[in-house]
């Protein structure tokens, strides 16, 4: 009972220490970004790794979350011929919920787990101490301009996602169920209000700085060679998963009662 | 002029430096010698500020570095120049980014005063031409080399080396060593090294100090150090496996064993 209640309280107390070592490196990389001078190269050079990089991946899951989403709603609302429905369905999902949510996870996986390996190595070799001594700050050179790059190519990327994840439900909706072109558009865009363009593109930002964050503090704080920047790697995208997943229900949650 | 004054620093409750006091004279080299873990680069990283004492201060000229704030801090670094054990050089970028880091960064000098003053360094190193290379490309070292290099672009008062021969051939190492004593008359820097290779703490150094659970127990100059009885010290430069260091080990080792079959 009492090994119990110290492995709960341990468990606490790491989480604890954990979200404050987190937020403390937020707050500090907000600080720095504010900080000049601005490194323009750096923040271009990540913008590529983030965010261009990731466009043909984006585009294959979006694609295809975009088709699965018509074909599945197809299957219930052919039942009640509600089939002019689909392409609302598709569009508002997209907006609103699956097109945040899947370009997130596949950029944590993909970025997450990048930026954690890559910090984890440099820490590991002593890179960033090197860093340190050269008298520039790990944080304003190596987590600032990740972050910006982060905070403005999520946003981009999702909105090429839901727009290519229409274009899936598109060409399910007229060459396989049969609805025409004008029908197609009228019901995809009339449904569709900015707030859920907003709501949609507010939660990537909230999900750019989870990814950020996690994966960097991860990676700079390695510890014990190659096996500890695996380890890293692994918590990097886990935690960024688990926290993308939990956020966007609180916010699903917020703004339906909006 | 560097003083350690009364420095403790622990890691999970493991106490690796024990109030430790030690000046580094202005001008000399300083070279600390102990088995591997004994707290050596530990001490280093305190000298530039990466890490920071439980207890105790560390004064620069004089300077109080507990006082300092982060910028005060960056600027004391920038009379600092730092080799560490494994190069540390910056693997995503060339030789000469790695090497004008500093400048690049700190100064507003033109690409070209920049190019020029790598190109010094790298000349002072004995390495010239290699600018675009990038550290994958270059052996173990030329790479020591070329973090030299970067160490001293800033043209720094204080040079720190962490086991600057480690990891190299005899050859190799006795060319870092006649380099670093090259770097002292031509740049006339203070230096402290770190090493548990003998041959170069006897060729490098003014003084040595020799660290033993968490303290400097002996400091003398290579003579005194070569010629000394005690037998801790003794047992380590002559690098036999018996004598005081070892018996200690044993007598824990043998504890553990016995708290555990009781």
């Amino acid at each position: 009972m009492r090994a119990f209640v110290q492995s709960v309280g341990k468990g606490a107390f790491d989480s604890v220490q954990y979200a404050g070592g987190t937020f403390t490196l937020f707050l500090r990389t907000l600080f720095w970004i504010a900080v000049p001078p601005f490194r323009a190269r750096h923040v271009f050079e990540q913008m590529v790794k983030t965010g261009v990089d990731s466009f043909a991946i984006s585009t294959l899951t979006s694609f295809f979350i975009g088709v699965v989403i018509a074909f599945q709603s197809a299957y219930q609302m052919m039942k009640v011929n509600a089939d002019i429905y689909i392409p609302s369905l598709v569009s508002i999902s997209m907006t609103r919920e699956i097109g945040p949510i899947l370009t997130a996870l596949v950029v944590a996986g993909r970025v997450g787990a990048s930026i954690a390996a890559e910090l984890g190595s440099m820490k590991v070799t002593e890179q960033i101490d090197a860093l340190e001594t050269l008298a520039a700050n790990p944080v304003k050179y190596l987590v600032a301009p990740r972050f910006i790059a982060l905070f403005t190519m999520l946003p981009l990327l999702t909105i090429y996602a839901d727009f290519v994840g229409m274009v899936g439900g598109y060409l399910v909706g007229v060459y396989k169920l049969g609805l025409t072109h004008s029908i197609y558009m009228k019901m995809t865009f009339e449904p569709l209000v900015l707030k859920d363009i907003f709501t949609g593109l507010f939660k990537t930002l909230v999900f750019a700085s989870i990814i950020c964050v996690i994966s960097c503090f991860e990676g700079m704080r390695v510890e014990g060679g190659a096996e500890g920047v695996g380890n890293a790697t692994t918590k990097a995208v886990v935690t960024s998963f688990i926290l993308i997943i939990v956020s966007d229900a609180i916010f699903t949650i917020v703004f339906y009662f909006l | 002029m560097i003083e350690v004054k009364k420095v403790s620093k622990s890691f999970n409750n493991r106490l690796v430096l024990n109030e430790i006091d030690l000046t580094v004279e202005k001008g000399e080299t300083l070279v600390i010698i102990g088995r591997s873990g004994c707290g050596k680069s530990v001490l280093l990283k305190h000298m530039i500020g990466i890490l920071r004492p439980d207890k105790g201060d560390l004064f620069i000229d004089g300077i109080s570095m507990a006082s300092l704030s982060g910028k005060q801090m960056n600027q004391l670094r920038m009379r600092f120049g730092m080799l560490f054990q494994f190069a540390a050089l910056f693997d995503s970028m060339t030789v000469g980014e790695n090497v004008g880091f500093a400048l690049i960064e700190h100064t507003s000098l033109s690409h070209r005063a920049i190019s020029e003053r790598v190109e010094e360094s790298l000349e002072l190193v004995g390495l010239k031409g290699i600018q675009d290379l990038k550290p994958a490309e270059l052996s173990g070292g030329m790479k020591k080399r070329v973090a030299l290099a970067r160490a001293i672009c800033m043209r720094p008062e204080f040079l720190l080396y962490d086991e600057p021969t480690t990891g190299l051939d005899p050859i190799m190492a006795d060319a870092i060593n006649d380099l670093i004593n090259e770097l002292h008359d031509k740049l006339k820097v203070t230096s402290v090294a770190v090493t548990h290779d003998m041959v170069s703490a006897y060729k490098i150094a003014t003084r040595i100090a020799m660290m033993y659970q968490g303290r400097i127990i002996k400091i003398g100059t290579p003579d005194e150090i070569r010629n000394t009885q005690d037998p801790v010290v003794r047992q380590f430069i002559t690098g036999s496996a018996s004598g005081p260091i070892t018996d200690i080990q044993f007598k824990s080792l043998e504890q553990i064993g016995g708290d555990r079959s009781s």
